[in-house]
């Protein structure tokens, strides 16, 4: 039988199991790595119409979120600025520059700039602005540092687990009311236990906190 | 077929690279929109607001819509009173707020103002916010005499509509924000301004 089968061919199966384990492995650590929003969202940087600086505008001249953001405390939705508001200042501030030439078309046909969205949780989510802003939860938690951002980019997975992060231990994560577009805010001595305790936060964990 | 799991594994090595290779990392900025890898009901055949609408009865192809004309939305402060555009019943500008003034209020006020204001006018009022270095002129400075002797009205006026360069802030602080703001305007005209004796005796006497 030697002809038909060589002694090599003893360690066969061997060597396929140490194949297969090999396989299953690495497919297992490319799944966890790859199919996560770690991966598919955070560095999503689309190229703007307009090339707006949040590093200038929020950190540099340090205006406040809420200057263009003014609905974020109202409203479930963070608007995008109207072109009016940029022109409260460009009207002046620049306002020959080719880069502005979008927003000054807009202000005059009432026609929306095409930005482009890039913080998307999936329409079956249903993410409350208002809610989280009005209790001590900052912008930067979910958006990152915008305010070193030249092009903004998604900085934070924004998956369940994110959310689920902060809705299992709030206390860990929020801050002062005042002090939520104080991106650069340190904590230093703010309980934030108390803070969810006196404020009466709850966090739902059902499924219908967000998904209704 | 000996070297078996050595061919194996340059292919295994291969393959990794490849797909390091062509995925790349984690967080590595792309261009690209983010890969739905289940897209079972992410992106629903609803309109989400500030998108684009390709809906045959919304001709400008925005979601958001304005209110239809003659219509009003809830909330929205449409009554042509006092309150809501600092104006009295006979057109002129009213002289005091409509609103009880109180420390809240004047917080509430001073919040805003950071907010909105400050940019240009200056955390006190003087006409020098930050913007001011980079070619905003003429800011108005609160302390001037034609504001401080302006009717709480007018100033409402002013911060609902704009005035001359400055543009309308209505659509960011609805009428009792504004009023707010009026309240801490005043508070900034009497830090310069106010003198010793404004200053209830009780408050005075805890100064130094």
């Amino acid at each position: 039988m030697s002809d038909i089968f060589p002694k090599w061919t003893n360690k066969l199966p061997l060597m396929a199991g140490v194949a297969a384990a090999v396989l299953g492995v690495t497919a297992l650590a490319g799944i966890t790595y790859y199919f996560t929003p770690k991966y598919t969202r955070v560095g999503y940087q689309p190229k703007q119409p307009v090339a707006f600086s949040h590093a200038i505008h929020a950190g540099q001249i340090g205006l406040d979120c809420r200057y263009c953001h003014n609905g974020v405390e109202k409203s479930w939705f963070s608007n995008i600025p109207t072109a009016g508001t940029c022109m409260n200042c460009h009207s002046q501030v620049r306002k020959d520059s080719d880069k502005l030439q979008l927003v000054r078309d807009s202000y005059a046909s009432g026609q929306s700039i095409p930005w482009v969205q890039i913080h998307k949780v999936p329409d079956y989510v249903y993410f409350n602005h208002s809610v989280h802003v009005n209790r001590g939860v900052s912008c930067v938690h979910c958006h990152g540092e915008i305010q070193k951002m030249d092009e903004v980019q998604h900085a934070k997975p924004l998956s369940m687990s994110f959310c689920l992060d902060c809705h299992r231990d709030p206390g860990a994560f929020v801050r002062p009311n005042e002090l939520v577009t104080k991106l650069d805010w340190k904590n230093e001595g703010f309980d934030g236990k108390k803070a969810v305790h006196d404020w009466k936060v709850q966090p739902g964990q059902s499924c219908s906190t967000c998904h209704r | 077929m000996r070297k078996f799991l050595a061919y194996f594994f340059t292919f295994w090595a291969l393959a990794v690279v490849a797909v390091i290779g062509v995925a790349g990392l984690r967080g590595s900025t792309s261009r690209k929109p983010p890969i739905e890898i289940w897209p079972d009901m992410d992106r629903q055949p609803k309109l989400r607001p500030q998108t684009t609408a390709n809906f045959a009865g919304f001709a400008d192809g925005m979601s958001s819509r304005l209110p239809v004309a003659g219509t009003v939305a809830r909330g929205s402060g449409f009554e042509a009173n006092e309150f809501n555009t600092g104006r009295k019943a006979d057109g002129s500008f009213a002289d005091a707020m409509p609103v009880t003034v109180n420390a809240a209020l004047v917080r509430r006020g001073q919040e805003r103002y950071t907010i909105y204001c400050a940019p240009c006018h200056g955390a006190a009022g003087d006409g020098n916010g930050v913007t001011t270095k980079f070619g905003m002129a003429a800011v108005a400075k609160f302390h001037d005499e034609r504001i401080v002797k302006m009717g709480d009205g007018e100033i409402f006026n002013t911060i609902a509509n704009g005035k001359n360069l400055m543009g309308p802030y209505g659509d960011k602080l609805d009428p009792q924000d504004r009023w707010a703001v009026v309240s801490y305007v005043r508070v900034l005209q009497l830090s310069r301004l106010g003198k010793k004796e404004e200053i209830p005796d009780a408050v005075r006497a805890t100064l130094k």
